[in-house]
């Protein structure tokens, strides 16, 4: 009963959150709502007894990727009124993906609903062994060499970022930690011996 | 709650439950309001001031007044103001602040909800502290708090990540994410304690200091407190926040140093237990174990926001390069090689033996 609760409130803010985020005006309104709909999900993760993964969204999603989208919103300038002129241009071809979703969602839920879902599915937990416990067990032995090659992509795509955005100017003032450091006063001061009435000319 | 229901049946444990809720609200606003207090105190102290001394005997209700001074005056919204977002962001920040406390064990047993993925849990609550300000600072539509707002969203997300990776260090030591777990595996004397525990002291006192700096960053308190710097950026988010809502934001900035402080204690300090022992050695009946208990937790949280308020005092603002720069290229390397070390010890030569004992 209050599972079914639960379920219906998450579920239905999930996906109106989610219409909102396309149908909002301002950009950083859109963000919001997209983090509401990720909180939400968090929840639904939690119902279904997936509290580690629910805190990895949370984690990663919420705290630090919505964060990026919000701070890259709020610093581009964008015009929306000029933004949605085209709005309706696009139509056929989002309406054809959503099309192709829907069909493949039909097809899933009628394949699982007739024939059953395949037969290595997971079963629930055994007594004691925790959510993080039993994810790190699958993910660092059968699925090593794919988490490695994962992490591989990112770090590469990361590196590519850095270098698409580093770019070497002349003539301009840099710091240089290691040096402010290691200045000495020789280095730093300089005395003057100033005669009254000439200065330093 | 679910124990509670289970003990008293669905209607009576429900309000057992929400009973302990606000019992734990109450105590950290009536800590708080203390806690503001001493903080002042001792920033005089180190001044050779006298602070606040007027408001009741050592004018110890000085925070009361100044509740009731915010709580009376008139509520401004800036006349650009994104009005929804702008009341919203000081309430996000005020709601997260008490949330993260539902984990926090205070004393054995005392705890509101014993979550096996608790620590997990906090971070991804402190993680969302941030929206509180970057919201704040946009939605007052004006430059400084929108650059307040900006500064304070990287700084936060970057020590998130030093402090993530601490987080990690402890919890391969201890092999749970429970935070119960996490303090009964420092049951003993202070050589237990994760921060001076034999042999990984040298990895784990260091990841105590740097835990501790961390925090300092992420709560934006001085030196960090970048976010509101006063000469650069009038008072940062908070400009244009005035009476309730500025109250708000206040309430859970030092909500969440509080926290900070209790996290530090879980993690390192050995939570409720004495330093000569663990709490059950003082031979008190089962009633008052917890007691003493949440006495020697709350001792421990006090000493602690001393540190935060010395540091306060003392230390002079950071530039916000050399913040990055440490939280960077600093925090983040050591504290990688110090996840790497710590987990290597446990693979090699297991888990600190008192594990054994504590985690069944």
């Amino acid at each position: 009963m209050l599972e079914a609760i639960a379920f219906y409130v998450l579920a239905s803010v999930a996906v109106l959150s989610a219409f909102a985020v396309v149908s909002a005006r301002n950009p950083v309104h859109s963000v919001l709502f997209l983090i509401l709909t990720f909180f939400n999900a968090a929840g639904l993760f939690v119902l279904l007894g997936a509290e580690f993964l629910a805190m990895l969204l949370v984690v990663v999603y919420v705290g630090a990727v919505a964060v990026l989208f919000l701070f890259v919103v709020m610093m581009l300038d964008v015009d929306f009124v000029e933004l949605k002129q085209g709005f309706l241009s696009y139509m056929p071809l989002g309406g054809l993906v959503g099309v192709v979703l829907l069909g493949e969602m039909l097809l899933v839920t009628s394949a699982v609903r007739t024939s059953g879902a395949f037969s290595d599915r997971p079963t629930a937990l055994p007594e004691g062994v925790t959510n993080a416990e039993r994810i790190g067990r699958v993910l660092y032995t059968d699925y090593l060499f794919l988490f490695q090659l994962a992490g591989l992509v990112l770090f590469v795509a990361m590196i590519g970022a850095i270098v698409l955005t580093l770019r070497k100017r002349d003539g301009i003032k840099r710091q240089d930690v290691s040096k402010q450091v290691g200045r000495t006063r020789k280095q730093g001061v300089e005395l003057k011996d100033v005669r009254p009435g000439q200065g330093l000319g | 709650m679910g124990p509670l229901i289970a003990e008293f049946g669905p209607v009576w444990g429900f309000w057992a439950g929400v009973g302990q809720i606000l019992l734990i609200m109450i105590m950290l606003l009536l800590s708080l309001a203390f806690l503001l207090l001493f903080d002042r105190k001792v920033w005089a102290a180190v001044q050779l001031r006298k602070g606040p001394n007027v408001v009741g005997p050592f004018g110890l209700f000085q925070s009361f007044a100044d509740f009731l001074k915010f709580v009376l005056k008139e509520i401004v919204i800036p006349a650009g103001a994104n009005k929804t977002v702008f009341i919203l962001a000081p309430l996000i920040t005020f709601t997260l602040a008490f949330a993260a406390w539902a984990v926090i064990p205070i004393a054995p047993g005392w705890v509101i909800a014993n979550l096996n993925v608790g620590i997990l849990y906090l971070f991804a609550i402190s993680s969302l502290g941030v929206y509180g300000i970057i919201m704040g600072g946009w939605a007052s539509n004006s430059k400084y708090p929108f650059l307040g707002g900006l500064r304070s969203a990287a700084q936060m997300v970057s020590y998130e990540v030093s402090i993530g990776f601490i987080l990690i260090t402890v919890l391969v030591l201890v092999g749970s994410l429970n935070i119960t777990d996490i303090v009964e595996n420092q049951r003993g004397s202070i050589l237990r304690w994760h921060a001076f525990a034999w042999p990984t002291v040298f990895v784990m006192f260091p990841m105590l200091v740097m835990f501790f700096i961390s925090a300092l960053a992420e709560t934006n308190r001085p030196p960090f407190d970048l976010p509101e710097a006063e000469s650069e950026l009038v008072a940062g988010y908070q400009v244009e926040y005035s009476s309730t809502p500025y109250l708000l934001f206040m309430i859970g900035e030092y909500l969440n140093i509080t926290l900070m402080c209790a996290m530090i204690n879980i993690l390192f300090l050995g939570g409720w237990h004495l330093p000569w022992g663990p709490i059950e050695s003082l031979g008190l009946p089962d009633w008052a174990t917890p007691i003493a208990g949440f006495a020697v937790f709350y001792a421990k949280l006090w000493v602690m926001f001393f540190m935060f308020a010395m540091v306060k005092a003392i230390v002079p603002r950071y530039r916000y390069d050399q913040l990055m720069r440490i939280g960077w290229k600093i925090f983040l390397p050591t504290s990688l090689v110090a996840v790497a070390v710590a987990a290597g010890y446990v693979a090699y030569f297991g888990r600190p033996a008192i594990a054994a004992v504590a985690g069944g």
